[in-house]
């Protein structure tokens, strides 16, 4: 599967790389969705005898595919947020040189950066590689609420009703990309929502 | 020196105004008739008597009623002030420095009396008499950095210095342009920058770290910006940008000479001696359209300056719709005539206006 372009953005938005095998005795991957694609491109008996994996399907069938990889240790999540625990739990355990790899839409890996971010491993332990959605997770800068899954612009907030025009503006700390009104100006003309990068 | 603080608002019914001492003194921003990007840095020690530069932190008519517009913001939005974890130290830095350099510069509106640890702060124009101790939190009512911000003119940025960079990790932001300190609390200085257009491309935000990372304590450095503002609005904050984006609208040709305000920062960089972290003031000062062009100067040049702008700034500086309405009020006082260098007023110098 060919993996999206990303057009040239400011300087906060977020640059996703591509995973690598590094050496070391643990490794934790987080797929979700496509995102295993990027697991498979890289899977090796040494490497997979050596990794929990984690799978956030989506929607997606890859759970035989992954088994066969024979992982150390393979779970499956109905979502982020349910297998939140258990990454929290693993991480506790962490020790430093666990190498950390996320693959799959950025909302997902940027939540998860700052989940092992602050267990204290360094950010040089963290490979990414975006693959699948491009949808967007997005922080409503009036409401402070975050709007999951985000493919169009402007897209309705979840929490406070507003329409909001989605920015390249990125917050780490958030995971989130920033929404802000649209019709601040001229209340009710609300553009016809597009794709994000359309 | 007395100032005779003004009972003013800037919301709702916006009291807000200038005395002619404040529209004389105000930090007009252009010294040339063009504007671009620049690292118009200089070095923060004093300026002409009464002038916003002389003092360390300047305090003038509106510092009660700006105060009081701070605590209704921070009572509707606590986020606009926060302090990650590791900044408290910077906080009491910040404190040490407003509190020393208000009662030196202005020992009739506030005094500290320091013995050891034990800190007796007296600010009159506010009625606040404190006694507390020095680096122990339990003994004020506020961590150290809101505390004394809530007493002290202009949004504060504290900007912590690692890895050979800044990064935003704490602030008091109630009278910003159009930024959210809840959303950049954390980032790094390329990062809570980056929706500025051009300049990243200038190499002006390079430069400008280069030089921020090597300030050093008591030299500290002050540059001007400046964007527009309909209505003497402080809280012009991207949280309730939902709200006050439609005042934009209600600008005509009958109002705008009261109603636009051009609205300038004076930006300070202050090293802290014990945290090592960099506070960054940046106030407030507005002035409405009719109240320049009682300046001859800064009429003609404010005509130029905003008539010669590329539209990307326009439009990034949030008027862009509005320009054609402003260039027709202000061309009124543009008569053609030369203006002297520099952003001061020189009204013995400059000549009338000959239209």
């Amino acid at each position: 599967m060919s993996k999206f372009e990303f057009p040239k953005s400011i300087a906060s938005r977020p640059v996703w790389g591509t995973l690598e095998v590094r050496p070391g005795e643990h490794h934790l991957m987080i797929a979700e969705a496509e995102g295993v694609e990027a697991v498979l491109a890289i899977a090796t008996p040494d490497l997979m005898a050596k990794t929990h994996l984690i799978y956030i399907p989506k929607g997606t069938d890859y759970v035989e595919r992954l088994q066969a990889l024979k992982p150390a240790q393979f779970y499956e999540g109905p979502s982020y947020e349910a297998s939140l625990q258990r990454i929290r739990r693993v991480l506790e355990d962490a020790h430093m040189g666990l190498q950390v790899y996320l693959t799959g839409s950025e909302g997902m890996m940027g939540q998860a950066m700052n989940e092992v971010m602050a267990v204290g491993l360094p950010h040089t332990a963290i490979q990414t590689e975006h693959r699948g959605s491009v949808a967007r997770r997005m922080q409503c800068v009036h409401c402070k609420g975050i709007t999951e899954d985000v493919e169009v612009d402007p897209f309705v907030c979840a929490h406070c009703g507003l329409n909001l025009f989605v920015r390249d503006h990125y917050s780490r700390r958030l995971a989130a990309y920033q929404g802000v009104r649209v019709d601040a100006e001229d209340h009710g003309n609300v553009p016809e929502p597009k794709g994000i990068y359309e | 020196m007395t100032i005779q603080f003004n009972d003013e608002s800037f919301r709702d019914d916006y009291t807000f105004h200038n005395s002619d001492w404040a529209i004389k003194r105000f930090p007009f921003p252009f010294h040339e008739d063009s504007y671009m990007y620049s690292v118009n840095m200089e070095q923060h020690r004093g300026g002409p008597e009464g002038s916003v530069y002389e003092m360390r932190f300047d305090v003038d008519e509106h510092y009660v009623s700006e105060m009081k517009d701070r605590a209704m913001v921070l009572d509707q939005d606590p986020l606009r002030c926060q302090s990650l974890p590791h900044m408290t130290l910077a906080g009491w830095d910040l404190l040490e420095l407003i509190m020393v350099s208000k009662s030196e510069d202005y020992p009739d509106l506030f005094e500290l009396h320091r013995n050891g640890n034990q800190w007796r702060w007296i600010n009159k124009p506010m009625g606040i008499d404190h006694s507390f101790t020095f680096m122990d939190e339990t003994t004020l009512p506020y961590g150290p950095m809101e505390y004394i911000t809530r007493q002290a003119q202009g949004d504060f940025a504290v900007l912590d210095q690692r890895d050979e960079m800044l990064w935003m990790d704490a602030g008091m932001v109630t009278t910003q342009a159009d930024w959210s300190l809840d959303f950049d609390i954390g980032m790094n200085f390329f990062e809570w920058h980056a929706p500025v257009p051009k300049a990243h491309e200038m190499g002006i935000f390079q430069r400008a770290l280069k030089f921020l990372l090597n300030i050093q304590q008591g030299a500290p450095v002050r540059r001007l910006n400046w964007t527009m503002t309909v209505n003497p609005l402080l809280d012009t904050s991207p949280e309730n940008y939902h709200k006050w984006g439609i005042q934009k609208t209600t600008l005509t040709p009958e109002n705008i000479a009261h109603k636009q305000h051009l609205r300038v920062e004076l930006q300070t960089f202050f090293r802290l001696p014990r945290s090592n972290a960099l506070v960054f003031p940046i106030r407030c000062y507005l002035c409405s359209f009719q109240d320049l062009m009682t300046v001859p100067k800064w009429g003609r040049r404010l005509h130029r300056v905003i008539r010669d702008l590329p539209e990307e700034l326009a439009t990034y500086k949030g008027f862009i719709d509005n320009r054609p309405m402003m260039l027709d009020y202000l061309s009124q006082f543009d008569d053609g005539l030369p203006t002297s260098p520099g952003i001061w007023p020189d009204l013995e110098t400059e000549p009338p206006l000959s239209k």
